[in-house]
Protein backbone atom coordinates (compact mmCIF):
# COMPACT_ATOMS: atom_id res chain seq x y z
CA UNK A 1 0.00 0.00 0.00
CA UNK A 2 2.57 2.55 1.39
CA UNK A 3 4.89 1.40 -2.46
CA UNK A 4 1.90 1.87 -4.29
CA UNK A 5 1.23 5.48 -2.67
CA UNK A 6 5.05 6.41 -3.09
CA UNK A 7 4.87 5.48 -6.50
CA UNK A 8 1.63 7.67 -7.49
CA UNK A 9 3.07 10.34 -5.25
CA UNK A 10 6.20 9.62 -7.52
CA UNK A 11 4.38 9.59 -10.81
CA UNK A 12 2.55 12.96 -9.63
CA UNK A 13 6.11 14.53 -8.96
CA UNK A 14 7.11 13.78 -12.56
CA UNK A 15 4.21 14.91 -13.82
CA UNK A 16 4.12 18.18 -12.01
CA UNK A 17 5.77 21.46 -14.43
CA UNK A 18 9.57 21.33 -13.70
CA UNK A 19 10.47 24.60 -11.75
CA UNK A 20 13.67 26.68 -12.27
CA UNK A 21 16.22 26.99 -9.65
CA UNK A 22 15.11 30.75 -9.77
CA UNK A 23 11.79 30.40 -7.83
CA UNK A 24 13.54 29.13 -5.22
CA UNK A 25 16.09 31.51 -4.82
CA UNK A 26 15.63 34.86 -2.14
CA UNK A 27 14.12 38.05 -3.60
CA UNK A 28 17.46 39.65 -3.49
CA UNK A 29 18.89 37.31 -5.84
CA UNK A 30 16.49 37.36 -8.34
CA UNK A 31 16.29 41.09 -8.40
CA UNK A 32 20.13 40.71 -9.72
CA UNK A 33 19.54 38.18 -12.26
CA UNK A 34 16.25 40.32 -13.69
CA UNK A 35 18.17 43.71 -13.50
CA UNK A 36 20.68 44.10 -16.81
CA UNK A 37 22.85 46.66 -14.51
CA UNK A 38 23.22 44.33 -11.16
CA UNK A 39 23.52 40.40 -12.86
CA UNK A 40 27.36 40.42 -13.05
CA UNK A 41 26.59 37.44 -15.79
CA UNK A 42 26.36 40.49 -18.40
CA UNK A 43 29.74 41.42 -17.78
CA UNK A 44 30.75 38.67 -19.63
CA UNK A 45 27.73 38.76 -22.25
CA UNK A 46 29.46 42.12 -22.95
CA UNK A 47 32.76 40.29 -23.18
CA UNK A 48 31.16 37.55 -25.59
CA UNK A 49 29.68 39.98 -27.89
CA UNK A 50 33.69 41.91 -28.30
CA UNK A 51 34.82 38.99 -28.82
CA UNK A 52 32.01 37.80 -31.53
CA UNK A 53 32.74 40.63 -33.75
CA UNK A 54 36.53 40.67 -32.96
CA UNK A 55 36.96 37.06 -34.02
CA UNK A 56 34.46 37.26 -37.41
CA UNK A 57 32.04 35.24 -36.47
CA UNK A 58 29.42 38.13 -37.70
CA UNK A 59 31.09 37.53 -41.22
CA UNK A 60 29.17 33.72 -41.29
CA UNK A 61 26.18 34.51 -38.79
CA UNK A 62 23.92 37.74 -37.88
CA UNK A 63 23.36 38.15 -34.05
CA UNK A 64 19.65 37.60 -34.51
CA UNK A 65 20.00 33.92 -36.37
CA UNK A 66 21.20 32.95 -32.75
CA UNK A 67 17.86 33.78 -31.34
CA UNK A 68 16.46 30.22 -30.05
CA UNK A 69 20.14 28.51 -30.48
CA UNK A 70 21.38 27.58 -27.60
CA UNK A 71 17.49 26.42 -26.64
CA UNK A 72 18.44 23.61 -28.87
CA UNK A 73 21.67 22.16 -27.60
CA UNK A 74 22.94 19.68 -26.75
CA UNK A 75 22.40 18.87 -30.44
CA UNK A 76 23.38 15.82 -32.93
CA UNK A 77 26.31 17.31 -35.13
CA UNK A 78 25.40 15.78 -38.59
CA UNK A 79 28.98 15.36 -39.74
CA UNK A 80 29.78 12.77 -36.66
CA UNK A 81 26.78 11.72 -35.65
CA UNK A 82 27.13 12.50 -32.24
CA UNK A 83 25.96 14.49 -29.32
CA UNK A 84 27.54 18.02 -28.90
CA UNK A 85 26.78 20.97 -26.66
CA UNK A 86 26.91 25.01 -27.39
CA UNK A 87 30.26 24.98 -26.13
CA UNK A 88 31.29 21.76 -28.65
CA UNK A 89 29.45 23.92 -31.36
CA UNK A 90 31.33 27.20 -30.90
CA UNK A 91 34.98 25.25 -30.84
CA UNK A 92 34.17 23.21 -33.53
CA UNK A 93 33.01 26.99 -35.64
CA UNK A 94 36.58 28.11 -34.74
CA UNK A 95 38.95 25.43 -35.43
CA UNK A 96 37.00 23.55 -38.26
CA UNK A 97 35.68 26.55 -40.08
CA UNK A 98 38.11 29.13 -39.09
CA UNK A 99 40.99 27.31 -38.89
CA UNK A 100 42.06 29.25 -35.28
CA UNK A 101 43.49 27.82 -32.60
CA UNK A 102 41.27 25.85 -29.92
CA UNK A 103 40.30 27.76 -26.74
CA UNK A 104 40.09 25.85 -23.77
CA UNK A 105 36.91 25.00 -23.14
CA UNK A 106 36.31 26.71 -19.45
CA UNK A 107 38.70 29.78 -19.73
CA UNK A 108 36.99 33.07 -20.12
CA UNK A 109 37.00 34.05 -23.61
CA UNK A 110 34.84 30.27 -24.62
CA UNK A 111 32.52 31.10 -21.47
CA UNK A 112 31.86 34.74 -22.76
CA UNK A 113 30.98 33.23 -26.59
CA UNK A 114 29.06 30.74 -25.27
CA UNK A 115 27.04 33.40 -22.53
CA UNK A 116 26.45 36.08 -25.56
CA UNK A 117 25.01 32.87 -27.73
CA UNK A 118 22.93 32.03 -24.90
CA UNK A 119 21.78 35.03 -24.26
CA UNK A 120 20.27 35.65 -27.60
CA UNK A 121 17.89 33.28 -26.41
CA UNK A 122 16.93 34.47 -22.99
CA UNK A 123 13.27 33.92 -22.49
CA UNK A 124 12.97 31.04 -25.04
CA UNK A 125 11.32 27.58 -24.50
CA UNK A 126 14.02 24.78 -24.27
CA UNK A 127 13.43 22.90 -27.25
CA UNK A 128 15.45 19.24 -26.53
CA UNK A 129 16.81 17.80 -29.79
CA UNK A 130 14.70 14.73 -30.25
CA UNK A 131 17.07 13.19 -32.45
CA UNK A 132 19.24 12.55 -29.11
CA UNK A 133 16.94 10.02 -27.58
CA UNK A 134 20.02 7.79 -26.97
CA UNK A 135 22.11 9.85 -25.76
CA UNK A 136 18.98 11.42 -23.16
CA UNK A 137 18.69 7.64 -22.30
CA UNK A 138 22.48 7.49 -21.76
CA UNK A 139 21.92 10.56 -19.52
CA UNK A 140 18.86 9.66 -17.78
CA UNK A 141 20.81 6.41 -16.46
CA UNK A 142 23.70 8.38 -15.04
CA UNK A 143 21.24 10.38 -13.46
CA UNK A 144 19.73 7.76 -11.75
CA UNK A 145 23.01 5.84 -10.82
CA UNK A 146 23.80 5.95 -7.19
CA UNK A 147 27.79 7.01 -7.34
CA UNK A 148 30.51 7.96 -4.72
CA UNK A 149 31.71 7.18 -1.28
CA UNK A 150 28.02 8.99 -0.59
CA UNK A 151 26.15 6.70 -2.39
CA UNK A 152 23.87 9.08 -4.17
CA UNK A 153 22.63 9.53 -7.87
CA UNK A 154 21.34 12.83 -9.16
CA UNK A 155 17.73 11.94 -8.63
CA UNK A 156 18.15 10.92 -5.14
CA UNK A 157 18.36 15.34 -4.33
CA UNK A 158 17.13 17.02 -7.35
CA UNK A 159 13.84 14.36 -7.89
CA UNK A 160 12.70 13.12 -4.66
CA UNK A 161 13.94 15.73 -2.24
CA UNK A 162 14.28 18.99 -4.11
CA UNK A 163 12.66 21.44 -2.26
CA UNK A 164 13.94 20.65 0.77
CA UNK A 165 16.86 21.55 2.66
CA UNK A 166 20.20 20.34 2.67
CA UNK A 167 22.54 22.27 5.73
CA UNK A 168 20.99 25.60 5.04
CA UNK A 169 20.43 25.29 1.29
CA UNK A 170 17.06 24.93 -0.70
CA UNK A 171 17.40 22.03 -2.98
CA UNK A 172 17.09 22.97 -6.53
CA UNK A 173 15.25 20.99 -9.07
CA UNK A 174 18.65 20.79 -10.73
CA UNK A 175 17.59 22.48 -13.97
CA UNK A 176 20.10 23.64 -16.23
CA UNK A 177 18.28 26.29 -18.48
CA UNK A 178 20.42 29.20 -17.27
CA UNK A 179 24.05 28.65 -17.98
CA UNK A 180 26.89 29.85 -18.42
CA UNK A 181 25.81 31.14 -14.99
CA UNK A 182 26.99 33.52 -12.46
CA UNK A 183 27.25 31.23 -9.22
CA UNK A 184 28.13 33.11 -6.41
CA UNK A 185 30.13 30.55 -4.63
CA UNK A 186 32.09 30.91 -7.97
CA UNK A 187 32.27 34.34 -8.06
CA UNK A 188 32.39 33.97 -11.65
CA UNK A 189 30.81 32.64 -14.88
CA UNK A 190 30.52 29.07 -14.95
CA UNK A 191 29.29 26.24 -17.32
CA UNK A 192 27.28 23.56 -17.05
CA UNK A 193 30.06 20.64 -17.15
CA UNK A 194 31.53 22.40 -14.06
CA UNK A 195 28.70 22.31 -12.68
CA UNK A 196 28.24 18.55 -12.91
CA UNK A 197 31.54 18.24 -11.87
CA UNK A 198 31.19 20.27 -8.57
CA UNK A 199 28.38 17.99 -8.42
CA UNK A 200 29.64 14.52 -8.83
CA UNK A 201 32.75 15.49 -6.56
CA UNK A 202 30.20 16.46 -4.03
CA UNK A 203 28.96 13.40 -3.62
CA UNK A 204 32.73 12.15 -3.55
CA UNK A 205 32.71 10.29 -6.73
CA UNK A 206 35.64 10.62 -9.42
CA UNK A 207 34.20 13.21 -11.91
CA UNK A 208 34.78 12.30 -15.69
CA UNK A 209 37.42 13.56 -17.86
CA UNK A 210 36.94 17.35 -19.28
CA UNK A 211 35.23 16.79 -22.75
CA UNK A 212 33.74 13.17 -21.68
CA UNK A 213 30.36 11.84 -23.55
CA UNK A 214 29.01 11.22 -20.10
CA UNK A 215 28.61 14.88 -19.60
CA UNK A 216 26.97 15.81 -23.11
CA UNK A 217 24.77 12.82 -22.43
CA UNK A 218 23.82 14.78 -19.16
CA UNK A 219 23.09 17.34 -20.22
CA UNK A 220 20.64 16.08 -23.08
CA UNK A 221 18.84 14.23 -20.50
CA UNK A 222 18.62 17.73 -18.53
CA UNK A 223 17.47 19.84 -21.34
CA UNK A 224 14.73 17.24 -21.47
CA UNK A 225 13.90 16.77 -18.17
CA UNK A 226 13.87 20.91 -18.54
CA UNK A 227 11.06 21.22 -21.37
CA UNK A 228 8.63 23.63 -20.93
CA UNK A 229 11.36 26.24 -19.08
CA UNK A 230 13.17 28.99 -20.48
CA UNK A 231 16.27 30.00 -20.95
CA UNK A 232 17.72 32.56 -18.66
CA UNK A 233 21.56 32.63 -19.27
CA UNK A 234 23.45 34.44 -17.43
CA UNK A 235 21.10 33.19 -14.81
CA UNK A 236 22.97 34.10 -11.05
CA UNK A 237 22.83 31.26 -8.79
CA UNK A 238 23.78 30.98 -4.93
CA UNK B 1 40.80 46.49 -20.35
CA UNK B 2 38.03 45.43 -17.42
CA UNK B 3 34.77 45.56 -18.68
CA UNK B 4 32.30 47.94 -16.94
CA UNK B 5 27.98 48.81 -16.54
CA UNK B 6 27.16 51.48 -16.11
CA UNK B 7 23.87 52.84 -15.72
CA UNK B 8 23.42 56.27 -16.12
CA UNK B 9 20.29 58.48 -17.28
CA UNK B 10 20.72 59.81 -20.82
CA UNK B 11 18.56 63.10 -19.91
CA UNK B 12 17.36 64.27 -16.78
CA UNK B 13 15.33 67.39 -15.62
CA UNK B 14 16.66 70.19 -13.84
CA UNK B 15 17.18 69.52 -10.42
CA UNK B 16 16.54 65.82 -10.74
CA UNK B 17 18.14 63.36 -8.40
CA UNK B 18 19.44 60.54 -10.45
CA UNK B 19 20.62 57.24 -9.07
CA UNK B 20 23.92 56.48 -10.86
CA UNK B 21 24.95 52.34 -10.89
CA UNK B 22 28.87 50.68 -11.36
CA UNK B 23 29.48 47.55 -12.26
CA UNK B 24 32.78 46.68 -13.05
CA UNK B 25 34.90 42.71 -13.75
CA UNK B 26 37.44 42.46 -10.91
CA UNK B 27 38.00 39.41 -8.79
CA UNK B 28 38.67 41.45 -6.01
CA UNK B 29 41.05 38.68 -4.16
CA UNK B 30 41.22 39.28 -0.97
CA UNK B 31 44.93 38.38 0.16
CA UNK B 32 43.31 36.01 2.99
CA UNK B 33 42.87 32.78 0.52
CA UNK B 34 45.17 30.30 -0.62
CA UNK B 35 45.02 28.97 -4.09
CA UNK B 36 46.90 25.80 -5.34
CA UNK B 37 49.20 24.55 -3.31
CA UNK B 38 48.01 26.14 -0.35
CA UNK B 39 49.67 29.27 -1.35
CA UNK B 40 48.08 32.28 -0.20
CA UNK B 41 47.33 34.35 -2.89
CA UNK B 42 48.38 38.11 -3.14
CA UNK B 43 45.86 40.91 -2.48
CA UNK B 44 44.25 42.48 -5.40
CA UNK B 45 41.75 44.19 -5.06
CA UNK B 46 40.22 47.76 -6.08
CA UNK B 47 40.63 50.41 -3.34
CA UNK B 48 39.25 53.50 -4.87
CA UNK B 49 36.21 54.66 -6.53
CA UNK B 50 35.95 58.02 -7.74
CA UNK B 51 33.49 59.99 -9.94
CA UNK B 52 33.65 63.32 -11.13
CA UNK B 53 30.90 65.62 -12.53
CA UNK B 54 32.34 68.16 -14.84
CA UNK B 55 35.71 67.71 -12.84
CA UNK B 56 34.27 68.08 -9.29
CA UNK B 57 34.04 65.05 -7.43
CA UNK B 58 30.72 64.08 -6.47
CA UNK B 59 31.45 60.56 -5.09
CA UNK B 60 34.53 58.81 -3.63
CA UNK B 61 34.77 55.50 -2.08
CA UNK B 62 37.54 53.47 -0.37
CA UNK B 63 37.18 50.14 -1.26
CA UNK B 64 38.20 47.35 1.11
CA UNK B 65 38.76 43.18 0.85
CA UNK B 66 35.36 42.80 1.82
CA UNK B 67 33.86 44.06 -1.29
CA UNK B 68 32.49 41.15 -3.30
CA UNK B 69 33.94 40.24 -6.59
CA UNK B 70 33.09 42.46 -9.88
CA UNK B 71 32.37 45.29 -7.67
CA UNK B 72 28.93 46.95 -7.70
CA UNK B 73 28.35 50.84 -6.22
CA UNK B 74 25.41 52.82 -6.53
CA UNK B 75 25.35 56.32 -5.49
CA UNK B 76 22.72 59.55 -6.02
CA UNK B 77 23.51 62.79 -7.64
CA UNK B 78 21.29 65.82 -7.73
CA UNK B 79 21.80 67.07 -11.79
CA UNK B 80 21.56 71.03 -12.14
CA UNK B 81 23.92 71.23 -15.82
CA UNK B 82 24.28 69.39 -18.57
CA UNK B 83 27.98 67.97 -18.37
CA UNK B 84 30.40 64.89 -18.51
CA UNK B 85 30.61 62.22 -15.75
CA UNK B 86 33.82 60.57 -15.28
CA UNK B 87 34.56 57.62 -13.07
CA UNK B 88 37.49 56.00 -12.30
CA UNK B 89 38.49 52.79 -10.29
CA UNK B 90 42.01 52.75 -9.26
CA UNK B 91 43.33 49.11 -7.29
CA UNK B 92 46.57 46.94 -6.42
CA UNK B 93 48.69 46.22 -9.10
CA UNK B 94 48.78 49.49 -10.50
CA UNK B 95 44.46 49.16 -11.53
CA UNK B 96 43.91 51.99 -13.29
CA UNK B 97 40.31 52.50 -15.45
CA UNK B 98 38.49 55.66 -16.36
CA UNK B 99 34.71 56.03 -17.84
CA UNK B 100 32.85 58.93 -19.12
CA UNK B 101 29.15 59.34 -19.53
CA UNK B 102 27.17 62.64 -20.45
CA UNK B 103 24.44 63.73 -18.51
CA UNK B 104 22.31 65.81 -20.89
CA UNK B 105 19.64 68.08 -18.84
CA UNK B 106 16.34 68.57 -20.59
CA UNK C 1 42.90 43.77 25.00
CA UNK C 2 45.60 44.99 23.30
CA UNK C 3 47.34 47.86 25.10
CA UNK C 4 47.64 51.28 23.19
CA UNK C 5 51.07 52.11 21.61
CA UNK C 6 50.70 55.16 23.32
CA UNK C 7 50.05 55.02 27.51
CA UNK C 8 48.10 58.35 27.92
CA UNK C 9 45.60 57.80 25.36
CA UNK C 10 44.62 54.60 27.18
CA UNK C 11 42.06 55.44 29.84
CA UNK C 12 40.08 57.91 27.02
CA UNK C 13 40.37 55.17 24.65
CA UNK C 14 38.99 52.90 26.75
CA UNK C 15 36.30 54.77 28.10
CA UNK C 16 35.24 55.37 24.26
CA UNK C 17 35.28 51.96 23.99
CA UNK C 18 33.25 51.36 26.77
CA UNK C 19 30.88 53.47 25.71
CA UNK C 20 30.17 52.99 22.87
CA UNK C 21 29.62 49.19 23.62
CA UNK C 22 26.99 50.49 25.99
CA UNK C 23 25.21 52.88 23.63
CA UNK C 24 25.51 49.83 21.08
CA UNK C 25 24.87 46.35 22.45
CA UNK C 26 21.17 45.51 23.41
CA UNK C 27 22.52 42.35 24.88
CA UNK C 28 25.61 43.32 27.09
CA UNK C 29 26.81 39.93 27.38
CA UNK C 30 27.29 39.91 23.73
CA UNK C 31 30.77 41.07 23.40
CA UNK C 32 31.73 42.60 20.43
CA UNK C 33 35.20 42.63 18.57
CA UNK C 34 37.19 45.05 19.67
CA UNK C 35 38.30 45.41 15.61
CA UNK C 36 35.02 46.72 14.68
CA UNK C 37 34.53 49.36 17.76
CA UNK C 38 38.15 50.94 17.06
CA UNK C 39 37.61 50.73 13.35
CA UNK C 40 34.31 52.47 13.52
CA UNK C 41 35.94 55.19 16.25
CA UNK C 42 39.03 55.68 13.82
CA UNK C 43 36.35 56.55 11.38
CA UNK C 44 34.63 59.08 14.04
CA UNK C 45 37.89 60.49 15.31
CA UNK C 46 36.85 59.03 18.66
CA UNK C 47 33.36 60.37 18.96
CA UNK C 48 30.61 57.94 19.93
CA UNK C 49 28.22 57.64 17.08
CA UNK C 50 24.32 58.23 18.21
CA UNK C 51 21.95 55.39 17.00
CA UNK C 52 18.83 56.35 14.77
CA UNK C 53 18.58 58.00 11.29
CA UNK C 54 20.48 55.73 9.23
CA UNK C 55 18.96 52.26 7.74
CA UNK C 56 21.17 49.62 6.75
CA UNK C 57 19.19 47.32 4.44
CA UNK C 58 20.77 44.13 4.00
CA UNK C 59 18.56 40.37 3.22
CA UNK C 60 18.55 39.20 7.44
CA UNK C 61 19.30 35.39 6.01
CA UNK C 62 21.70 35.15 3.30
CA UNK C 63 22.36 31.76 0.94
CA UNK C 64 25.95 32.66 -0.58
CA UNK C 65 27.92 35.16 1.60
CA UNK C 66 30.34 35.20 -1.52
CA UNK C 67 27.79 38.43 -2.58
CA UNK C 68 25.22 40.02 -0.25
CA UNK C 69 23.46 43.13 -1.65
CA UNK C 70 24.03 46.05 0.94
CA UNK C 71 22.06 49.59 1.07
CA UNK C 72 23.02 52.17 3.42
CA UNK C 73 20.03 54.96 3.63
CA UNK C 74 20.29 58.18 6.04
CA UNK C 75 17.69 60.70 6.93
CA UNK C 76 18.96 64.17 5.87
CA UNK C 77 17.59 66.85 3.84
CA UNK C 78 21.09 66.91 1.81
CA UNK C 79 21.73 70.95 1.97
CA UNK C 80 24.86 73.09 2.28
CA UNK C 81 23.55 73.42 5.92
CA UNK C 82 22.32 70.41 6.87
CA UNK C 83 23.88 66.99 4.84
CA UNK C 84 25.67 63.70 5.50
CA UNK C 85 29.75 63.93 4.58
CA UNK C 86 30.69 60.41 4.35
CA UNK C 87 29.32 57.07 5.30
CA UNK C 88 31.21 54.09 6.90
CA UNK C 89 30.23 50.34 6.47
CA UNK C 90 31.56 48.22 9.19
CA UNK C 91 31.56 44.52 9.93
CA UNK C 92 32.64 42.18 12.91
CA UNK C 93 33.48 39.09 11.76
CA UNK C 94 35.27 39.34 8.25
CA UNK C 95 39.35 38.97 8.36
CA UNK C 96 39.37 42.89 8.63
CA UNK C 97 36.28 45.12 10.31
CA UNK C 98 35.94 47.89 6.70
CA UNK C 99 33.85 47.24 4.00
CA UNK C 100 33.42 50.62 2.33
CA UNK C 101 33.98 54.16 3.17
CA UNK C 102 32.27 56.54 0.79
CA UNK C 103 31.98 60.75 0.51
CA UNK C 104 29.07 62.55 -0.09
CA UNK C 105 28.02 66.14 -0.10
CA UNK C 106 24.48 67.81 -0.88
CA UNK C 107 25.27 67.76 -4.68
CA UNK C 108 24.71 63.91 -3.69
CA UNK C 109 20.76 65.16 -3.36
CA UNK C 110 20.09 61.95 -1.27
CA UNK C 111 22.02 59.74 1.37
CA UNK C 112 21.84 56.52 0.21
CA UNK C 113 24.66 54.31 -1.34
CA UNK C 114 24.48 50.57 -2.09
CA UNK C 115 26.99 48.20 -3.12
CA UNK C 116 27.43 44.03 -2.93
CA UNK C 117 29.85 42.73 -0.08
CA UNK C 118 31.11 39.29 1.49
CA UNK C 119 30.50 38.00 4.87
CA UNK C 120 32.54 35.30 6.09
CA UNK C 121 30.01 34.12 8.61
CA UNK C 122 27.28 35.30 10.92
CA UNK C 123 27.81 38.67 12.06
CA UNK C 124 26.60 42.14 12.65
CA UNK C 125 26.93 45.13 10.44
CA UNK C 126 27.35 48.69 11.28
CA UNK C 127 26.64 51.50 9.17
CA UNK C 128 27.85 54.79 10.33
CA UNK C 129 26.83 58.42 9.10
CA UNK C 130 29.43 61.31 9.74
CA UNK C 131 26.94 64.80 9.60
CA UNK C 132 27.97 68.00 8.36
CA UNK C 133 27.28 69.01 12.18
CA UNK C 134 30.71 67.06 13.38
CA UNK C 135 27.84 64.35 14.81
CA UNK C 136 28.35 60.63 14.15
CA UNK C 137 25.13 58.26 13.30
CA UNK C 138 24.81 54.57 13.56
CA UNK C 139 22.31 51.74 12.04
CA UNK C 140 23.54 48.05 12.17
CA UNK C 141 21.96 44.94 10.92
CA UNK C 142 22.58 41.11 11.85
CA UNK C 143 22.74 38.55 9.06
CA UNK C 144 22.47 35.50 9.35
CA UNK C 145 24.80 33.27 6.26
CA UNK C 146 24.23 29.95 5.50
CA UNK C 147 26.59 28.65 2.75
CA UNK C 148 25.79 26.83 0.05
CA UNK C 149 25.62 22.95 0.51
CA UNK C 150 27.59 21.82 -2.80
CA UNK C 151 30.67 24.21 -2.58
CA UNK C 152 33.49 23.30 -4.83
CA UNK C 153 36.27 21.10 -3.54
Amino acid sequence: MRQLAAAALAALTLGAAPRSGFETMTPELQAMQRDDLANPGMLYVADGEALWAQEGCGSCHAVAAMRGVAARYPALDAASQTPIDLTDRIAQCREARQGKPALPPEAAPMLALAAFVAHQSRGMPLQPDAQLEGARRQGEALFRERRGQLNLSCAQCHDDNAGRKLAGSTIPEGHANGYPLYRLEWQGLGSLQRRLRNCIAGVRSEPYPPGAPEYVALEAYLAARARGLVVESPAVRP
Amino acid sequence: MARTLLRVPATVTRGEVVEIRTLIQHPMETGFRSGENGRMLSRDIIRRFTCLYNNRPVFEAELHPAIAANPYLTFTLRVDESGILAFTWEGDNGFSQTETRTLTVA
Amino acid sequence: MSSPSWPGCVTDRRALIGGLLAVMLVRPTAATPEALEEAILDFTKGTAPQVGGVVLDIPPLVENGNTVPVSVEVESPMTEAEHVRAIGLFNERNPLPHVLTAKLGPWSGEARIGTRIRLSNTQRLVAVAAMSDGSYRFGEAQVIVTLAACVEG
